[in-house]
């Protein structure tokens, strides 16, 4: 073992974990208010809106992530006409992608909100998009927040497959320092450590809200 | 607009030797994924039997195997096993598995694939033995059924049917992260559609093929599932979403 390639490498290798977090903060933020819309969009009764949606939600849950990120990474440049650096095409693909997984937990969390409610809202003379925004979402956010932060800890997992379109993460430093240093088993244990740390925060704090939420349910 | 101009030319897809190509990456996918599922399974019930046991030492053991795999990148176990698993190995060096199996990027894809699809479907197995009633094991047990007898023929078969639903959702997953091997250079569905645009600078028609595939076998295993979920319905066992 040679514990000094990790220090030796560590500005390098740490930088990449900075982009690594950045890429994870716009595909969360990206993903989560475009899932809100399309779960919304999939309680609606209108068809033109309901069958389009589902739709979407269909086609990007039965695909790989990685298959995405190089589709759309070929997509992309031919309808703008323009190339992509790689960090753009990566946020879009993690955006495009993981808006469908959300739009699944906003849509469960949206039906746990009771019935009851939804016609208060209405009854009190707001509009569905005010009821949903105002009585509805606030509701069903505190019950969606766990498994929110659960899945948000496997786009931060997921981050590490820009890796294929050359964005310079914290795996991919670390492979391009396997290349150059030739020291694969500190290098990867490494690696699997400092996700494993990261994420087994998001997931306790994830496992505690779930928590929360049950005892306040009992009450 | 672009897509307009772009002059698209399908006929990559089955112009030689691509067309091959496209068609051996299809199978080398299905079968990656279906032999890696298949040890998933295995280790899958055996993680989810040491979970629900009395025994302290393999619960825990259970409980780090699954949080460990849960909280980190399926690419890391990946590399883990292609560049940093020969090293560990008690013969001299990498160099010896490289040459001595030819397609050791496959396997250690399919050893990377079902350790971590194993982590979720022991998850599954876990529920599903924990919410199996209490009195099945007892009667198992009164009946003279000892431990290994009672989980051959009453507890696993009664699990299975249980989470069959997720069961398949686990699959599907497999079948979805099996595209990750390409980054230790198995030639599967969606390591191909990218190698065939290095030579023909087409890789928007190969990659749409190849999402076509995927989302055309998720489909079938979907509705060949829904069938077999039927058949193996318990009757009044309540049914979970999705």
């Amino acid at each position: 073992m040679d514990v000094d390639v990790i220090v030796r490498n560590a500005p390098f290798i740490f930088g990449g974990l900075y982009l690594t977090v950045q890429l994870a903060v716009f595909a969360i933020g990206g993903g989560l208010v475009l899932g809100i819309l399309l779960g919304a969009a999939r309680l609606s009764r209108q068809p033109w809106l309901y069958y389009p949606v589902s739709g979407y939600v269909h086609f990007f849950r039965g695909l790989p992530l990685l298959l995405v990120i190089f589709w759309l990474y070929f997509l992309i440049p031919v309808i703008t006409g323009r190339n992509l650096n790689e960090f753009a095409a990566a946020v879009i693909a993690f955006i495009v992608y993981e808006a469908a997984y959300f739009s699944e937990i906003v849509r469960a969390g949206i039906q746990s909100v009771s019935r009851g409610q939804r016609m208060a809202g209405l009854s009190s003379g707001m509009t569905g998009v005010q009821t949903l925004r105002h009585v509805i979402l606030p509701q069903a956010l505190r019950t969606m927040v766990p498994s929110l932060v659960t899945h948000s800890v496997v786009i931060f997992q997921d981050t590490s497959l820009a890796y294929v379109i050359g964005l310079r993460e914290f795996l991919r430093r670390v492979n391009l320092v396997d290349a150059r240093e030739a020291r694969s088993l500190e290098l990867y244990l490494f690696a699997g450590l400092v996700y494993f740390i990261l994420c087994s925060a998001g997931t306790f704090t994830g496992k505690r809200l779930e928590r929360k939420n049950r005892e306040r349910k009992v009450r | 607009m672009g897509l307009l101009n772009y002059n698209f030319d399908w006929s990559v897809l089955w112009r030689a030797p691509y067309g091959q190509m496209m068609i051996q990456g299809i199978f080398t996918t299905v079968h990656l994924s279906l032999i890696a599922w298949g040890l998933a399974l295995v280790l899958g019930i055996l993680i989810g039997v040491l979970r629900t046991q009395p025994w302290v030492p393999g619960r825990i053991a259970g409980a780090v195997y699954v949080q460990v795999f849960r909280n980190t990148p399926f690419l890391v176990h990946l590399f883990f096993w292609y560049y940093a698993a020969p090293l560990i190995l008690p013969v001299s060096g990498q160099q010896w598995l490289y040459d001595k199996v030819p397609n050791y990027a496959y396997w250690a894809g399919v050893a990377g694939l079902g350790m971590y699809t194993a982590s979720r479907v022991a998850e599954q197995f876990r529920s599903g033995f924990s919410s199996i009633p209490a009195d099945q094991y007892r009667a198992a047990y009164a009946s003279g059924l000892r431990t290994f007898q009672v989980y051959r023929w009453v507890i696993i078969p009664y699990g299975f049917r249980l989470i069959l639903p997720t069961i398949t959702t686990e699959f599907l997953t497999c079948f979805k992260n099996s595209a990750l091997t390409m980054t230790i250079g198995v030639m599967e569905i969606t390591h191909t559609a990218y190698y065939i645009d290095s030579f023909t600078w087409h890789g928007l028609e190969t990659t749409t093929a190849a999402s076509l595939v995927y989302l055309t076998i998720a489909w079938i295993v979907i509705a060949v599932m829904g069938q077999v979920e039927k058949r193996v319905y318990i009757p009044g066992q309540i049914r979970k979403a999705g």
